[in-house]
């Protein structure tokens, strides 16, 4: 295989994707040194503390079980800013269409970005469109940036887990994903798997009154939760303890992962954000989702064990211990 | 009128711990010569004057002569002038050194076994015994320089009579680093299931626990074992069902050679293996008038059995009627438990008593197992006994450390013309694995004075002996894995230059980012082409196809009859449930999490599962396990066809064996005699392709390697009819053919590749 190329895998979110980031893309655009990466930057402007993010979406497909790539890119964005604690204000939209693109279906992307916005509570700014020849690009691809304002003091990154922390997450695990998958693939499951694409920004209002508790937040978006967690051991240098019979799985994501084999810890979420909490505030933590729609089915998978290198294991069903570690890329076999 | 010369001899190998020392003070005396010898870092110095003939003599005797345990690798002389010194010394060592060898751990000596057993001895009974010329060695080696207070002996200080023993040169014990007795060395415990200490004498209370139907858990040299009464299925029953482990075969420890050849055909080849000081595990054909469980090895021809390797399975082994089971003391996918708290920890929801020591462990290893392929023994895994002990290269090359694969690791240090395989530290996805080959590479990296210039990884991004290793922060060499295989074969048989490589295994990273697994390669260390490989099978659902190999024969079936799939009036089709079918075709069609293979392993599986030999594993290797003894007890003179295509490669296709055998399968054909007639037919289109191969490149020398090489029938049809053929075969002798031999060839690849 070639070195000198891209691969798929690069934008895998797992080992390649950041291996390209630290070895050719921050070194080269960064004013700033960085230190492990978090969801947004944060940003002092005149004495205003303000989040900033953007991200890009390629989804394919741009429809699918509960949701699409409009309200998928105003979500993705408005939770970026809300893992780092702040209060999404507006955001840019670009579009980069491919001729021949049909308007009805942008009229209804536009239609669910306009809903997701305005369930999000923010604001639709700026924004910007092209258009690319034919075959040069998929049907339609979204950027969307977005500002947030950091109304508190609390340090709320990556590199805050601490030693005793219990990690909640909000709900079941690996549903977008799945759901994803099956409408690219044409699976036909009629287990009602669906994405679940949804802004954060509320449930994190939430948690912020738990104040200096509240340690780390994070969406486990592209690489699941397992390579979410693998970054903040990494960030915070501390060992995480999953539980494998605590991880809150859909029954029909765990039938359909169980047959294709895939490991729904690896799987993307779009509606799911892993908290890290003083563990004797986690109780509350843990009501304060529940009581929040985007919360019900919130558990504690695992908690922050010991200080070292960043390492991620998990208690498995038969009593084992099992290391997680980031993927470089797509999920692989490896038994020889 | 007399000719006094003085000669310095510097001596490298094991030497060290093994009674050198003592033998070179008595070999001096002997002859009258004076002068002294001394440890070195990297081995033995002597300066010795006297006689010409006596120097000769002695020169020669050095290596003749030396104790059971030490190993001379090289023997440089040279002249000095005399000086006329008068006696012989020991010195102390020289402090400062670059690397010697240490040696692995051994069974008590025929000198100390009549003492274990002598009622008049002062360490009668005492299962700490031992001597320069036997005993615990790499399993309590701390540090260098190897002596006591770089063992976990540091903690027993001698008593009189064992420092008399220790300071006289002409003891068997003289600098005998574990020296101990029952005054003032390590003892015996026994501890009940929660812990508390049982009152009586341990060994006796231990033997009658276990005569009882109990399990006992018991500390040996490298970890702990799990045993019962072999021969009590009620025993072995509630072993299997603590330890939870339905059907991997148990090993077994019997008292004697008598005792072992009333379970299974034993060779005499067999018994000196098993008679060795290594005492491995030996895998021996079933009698089928053996009182032992069935249930120990189930659907299995073979049982593994080992004859006592320390002083303590000595005590046990004789104080039973029964060949004991000696499974190692672990959870399902845990590494062997080796420190007490630990052991206590893990196995107290399996054992009844735990019969142990306060000797500490540092190193854990497990057991070896070995079994023998055409009259020639093959490690199946390479570990206690054996390790550290140099494997030779071969060439000089740099120093490199290669870290092996991920389900079977073992390191591979190099020094010169020597590698150095590590114990086996098993299945890296367990943590606490992961963890003991981190500290593994840092152990043996400190005895051998070994500082690594570069690392060997797998061409695999996700083994995490690759994530590891490209974070010691050294240059990197990826290997890909099936040339890595290939290379180790090569290494230990002294190749160089091309040959072709016939590599078999399961799944590996190919260098065009597909999995491999049926490879023929061509080439040597510096590089190989890829000539043939099995046809492309799909692996749905990745490894879950190798946990589930009613994945592959669903995946074979696909090929031949598409969607029409379970249709077919097979077994195997109804593992998969009426209303998972469509998902399970989609994820064909569309190579969803199935990607194309070319595993001759995966092969193996899948007609594993047509036949019903096995759909589902609970062990690894399982199910061509399985086949295997099916097959060896079924005929079958002719092959079923197959296919070779493709062009400037040659793809080995057995889809027309997979028609027939199913249609053998409707005709009601013994599944013993298809299961037969399969491995003919894959041994037959292997031949066909090193013929290709050979009329395109004329080369002759073919090497087997690869864990399908463990199956001893398709090694005997391979080998047998290339051989027939006129190529010139090798196999692996010196480390094993799976993935626990893997690092050997990593490392000589990486090392050639910079050098010397
Ligand atoms: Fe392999
Ligand atoms: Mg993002
Ligand atoms: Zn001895
Ligand atoms: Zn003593």
């Amino acid at each position: 295989m070639n070195n000198d190329l891209i691969l798929l895998g690069h934008g895998s979110g797992g080992r390649l994707s950041h291996q390209l980031l630290d070895d050719l893309i921050i070194p080269q655009l960064s004013s700033v040194p960085v230190k492990g990466q978090n969801d947004a930057a944060l940003l002092n402007i005149g004495g205003v503390k303000l989040a900033f993010s953007t991200d890009s979406y390629v989804v394919d497909p741009i429809f699918f079980p509960g949701g699409n790539i409009g309200d998928l890119a105003i979500n993705g964005t408005v939770n970026d800013l809300a893992m780092m604690g702040a209060r999404p204000l507006c955001l840019s939209v670009g579009f980069i269409l491919e001729e021949g693109f049909s308007k009805e279906e942008l009229s209804r992307i536009l239609a669910s970005m306009r809903q997701a916005a305005d369930a999000a509570g923010v604001a639709i700014v700026t924004g910007d469109t092209k258009v690319v020849p034919k075959g040069k690009g998929d049907r339609i691809f979204i950027n969307t940036s977005g500002i947030g304002a950091l109304e508190h003091n609390l340090q709320i990154d990556g590199a805050s887990a601490r030693v005793g922390d219990k990690i909640i997450v909000n709900g079941c695990i690996g549903d977008h994903g799945i759901a994803v998958l099956s409408a690219r693939e044409g699976l036909e499951i009629d287990s009602g798997i669906k994405s679940d694409s949804a802004p954060l920004n509320g449930l994190v209002t939430g948690l912020l009154t738990l104040g200096p508790a509240l340690h780390v937040l994070r969406d486990p978006t592209r690489g699941g939760v397992a390579t979410t967690l693998k970054e903040i051991a990494l960030q915070s240098g501390v060992t995480v303890t999953l539980n494998e019979e605590s991880l809150p799985i859909n029954p029909g994501v765990k039938g359909v992962c169980a047959i294709l084999g895939l490991d729904p810890l690896y799987v993307a979420n779009e509606g799911k954000l892993l908290a890290l909490v003083a563990p004797e505030r986690a109780d509350e933590a843990l009501e304060i989702m529940r009581r929040h729609p985007l919360g019900r089915d919130a558990a504690v998978i695992g908690e922050v064990t010991e200080t070292s290198a960043g390492k991620v294991q998990m208690e498995t069903l038969v009593g084992g211990m099992r290391g997680v570690e980031m993927l470089a890329g797509e999920q692989l076999p490896r038994i020889c | 009128m007399t000719t006094r010369q003085r000669a310095s001899l510097e001596i490298d190998g094991i030497v060290q711990g093994v009674g050198f020392r003592p033998f070179v003070y008595r070999l001096a005396l002997r002859l009258g010569l004076s002068g002294w010898v001394r440890n070195t870092g990297q081995g033995v110095q002597i300066e010795a004057e006297g006689e010409a003939e006596a120097l000769a003599a002695f020169s020669r005797a050095l290596r003749e002569e030396a104790p059971p345990l030490a190993v001379v690798t090289a023997l440089r002389l040279t002249h000095l002038d005399a000086v006329g010194e008068e006696g012989f010394v020991i010195l102390d060592s020289a402090k400062k050194g670059h690397g010697g060898e240490v040696s692995p751990d051994c069974d008590v000596c025929e000198d100390c076994l009549k003492e274990l057993f002598d009622p008049d001895n002062r360490r009668h009974l005492y299962p700490f015994i031992n001597c320069t010329n036997c005993g615990p060695r790499y399993s309590i080696i701390t540090g260098i320089p190897y002596d006591r207070p770089a063992t976990t002996m540091a903690g027993f200080p001698m008593c009189d009579d064992c420092l008399a023993e220790y300071h006289d040169p002409l003891n068997r014990r003289f600098h005998a680093q574990p020296n101990a007795c029952p005054v003032c060395g390590p003892r015996l415990s026994l501890f009940d299931a929660e812990g508390a200490p049982v009152a009586g004498d341990p060994l006796q209370q231990a033997l009658a626990a276990l005569k009882a139907g109990r399990v006992v858990a018991v500390k040996g040299v490298g970890g702990y074992h799990l045993a019962v009464d072999a021969s009590n299925e009620e025993a072995v029953t509630l072993l299997r069902r603590r330890k939870k482990r339905d059907e991997k075969p148990f090993a077994m420890l019997a008292a004697d050679l008598d005792a072992v050849r009333r379970h299974v055909h034993c060779s005499e080849l067999e018994g000196r293996l098993l008679s060795g000081v290594e005492s491995p595990i030996v895998l021996m054909r079933k009698r089928p008038e053996s009182t032992v469980s069935p249930l120990v090895a189930p659907g299995n021809g073979w049982f593994g059995f080992m004859l006592p390797g320390n002083p303590l399975q000595h005590l046990l082994a004789r104080g039973v009627d029964s060949p004991l089971v000696m499974t190692s003391g672990n959870l399902s996918d845990e590494p062997i438990a080796y420190r007490d708290d630990e052991a206590l920890r893990t196995l107290s929801g399996i054992a009844d008593f735990f019969l142990t020591h306060d000797r500490d462990i540092h190193t854990r290893t497990d057991d070896s197992v070995i079994r023998l392929y055409r009259g020639e023994p093959l490690f199946l895994r390479r570990s206690r006994g054996y390790v550290p002990r140099a494997v030779a290269l071969p060439g000089e090359q740099a120093r490199v450390l290669a870290v092996g694969a991920e389900l079977k690791a073992t390191l591979c240090l190099t020094r010169g013309g020597q590698g150095f395989m590590s114990q086996h530290i098993g299945d890296l996805k367990n943590a606490a694995t992961l963890t003991s080959l981190e500290e593994s590479a840092a152990h043996l990296g400190r005895l051998l004075e070994i500082t690594p210039e570069v690392v060997a990884h797998d061409l695999h991004p996700d083994y995490l002996s690759t994530v590891y290793g490209q974070g010691l922060g050294l240059p990197c060499v990826a290997v890909q894995h099936h040339h890595a295989h290939m290379a180790s074969c090569m290494a230990e048989n002294g190749l160089d230059g091309e040959a072709i490589g016939v590599i078999l295994d399961g799944t590996g990273y190919g260098s065009d980012g597909t999995i491999w697994g049926g490879e023929f390669l061509v080439g040597g260390y510096a590089g190989f082409a890829r000539r043939g490989h099995f046809g492309l099978m799909r692996m749905p659902g990745g490894d879950a196809a190798v946990r589930e190999p009613f994945r592959m024969a669903l995946a074979a079936l696909y090929r031949l009859h598409g969607a029409e799939l379970f249709l077919q009036p097979l077994a195997v089709c109804g593992e998969v449930q009426e209303g998972d079918r469509p998902l399970f075709l989609k994820m064909l069609e569309k190579g969803i999490n199935a990607p194309l293979t070319s595993s001759c392993g995966r092969l193996f599986d899948a007609v594993s599962a047509l036949l019903s030999v096995r759909h589902r594993i609970s062990y690894e290797g399982q199910a061509a396990i399985e086949l295997e003894a099916l097959a060896e007890t079924g005929a079958a003179d002719e092959a079923y066809p197959y296919l070779v295509a493709g062009e400037g490669s040659h793809v080995l296709e057995f889809g027309p064996a997979i028609a027939a055998i199913c249609a053998d399968l409707a005709g009601g054909k013994s599944r013993a005699d298809i299961a037969r007639a399969f491995h003919r037919t894959v041994a037959a289109g292997i031949v066909e392709v090193c013929r290709r191969i050979r009329a395109e490149h004329g080369e002759e020398r073919v090497v087997l390697s690869g864990g399908v090489f463990q199956n001893r029938l398709l090694t005997e049809d391979v080998a047998g009819e290339l051989t027939a053929e006129g190529f010139q075969v090798y196999c692996h002798r010196l480390v094993p053919p799976n993935d626990g031999g893997l690092a050997l060839g990593q490392a000589v690849i990486a090392g050639r590749a910079l050098g010397k």
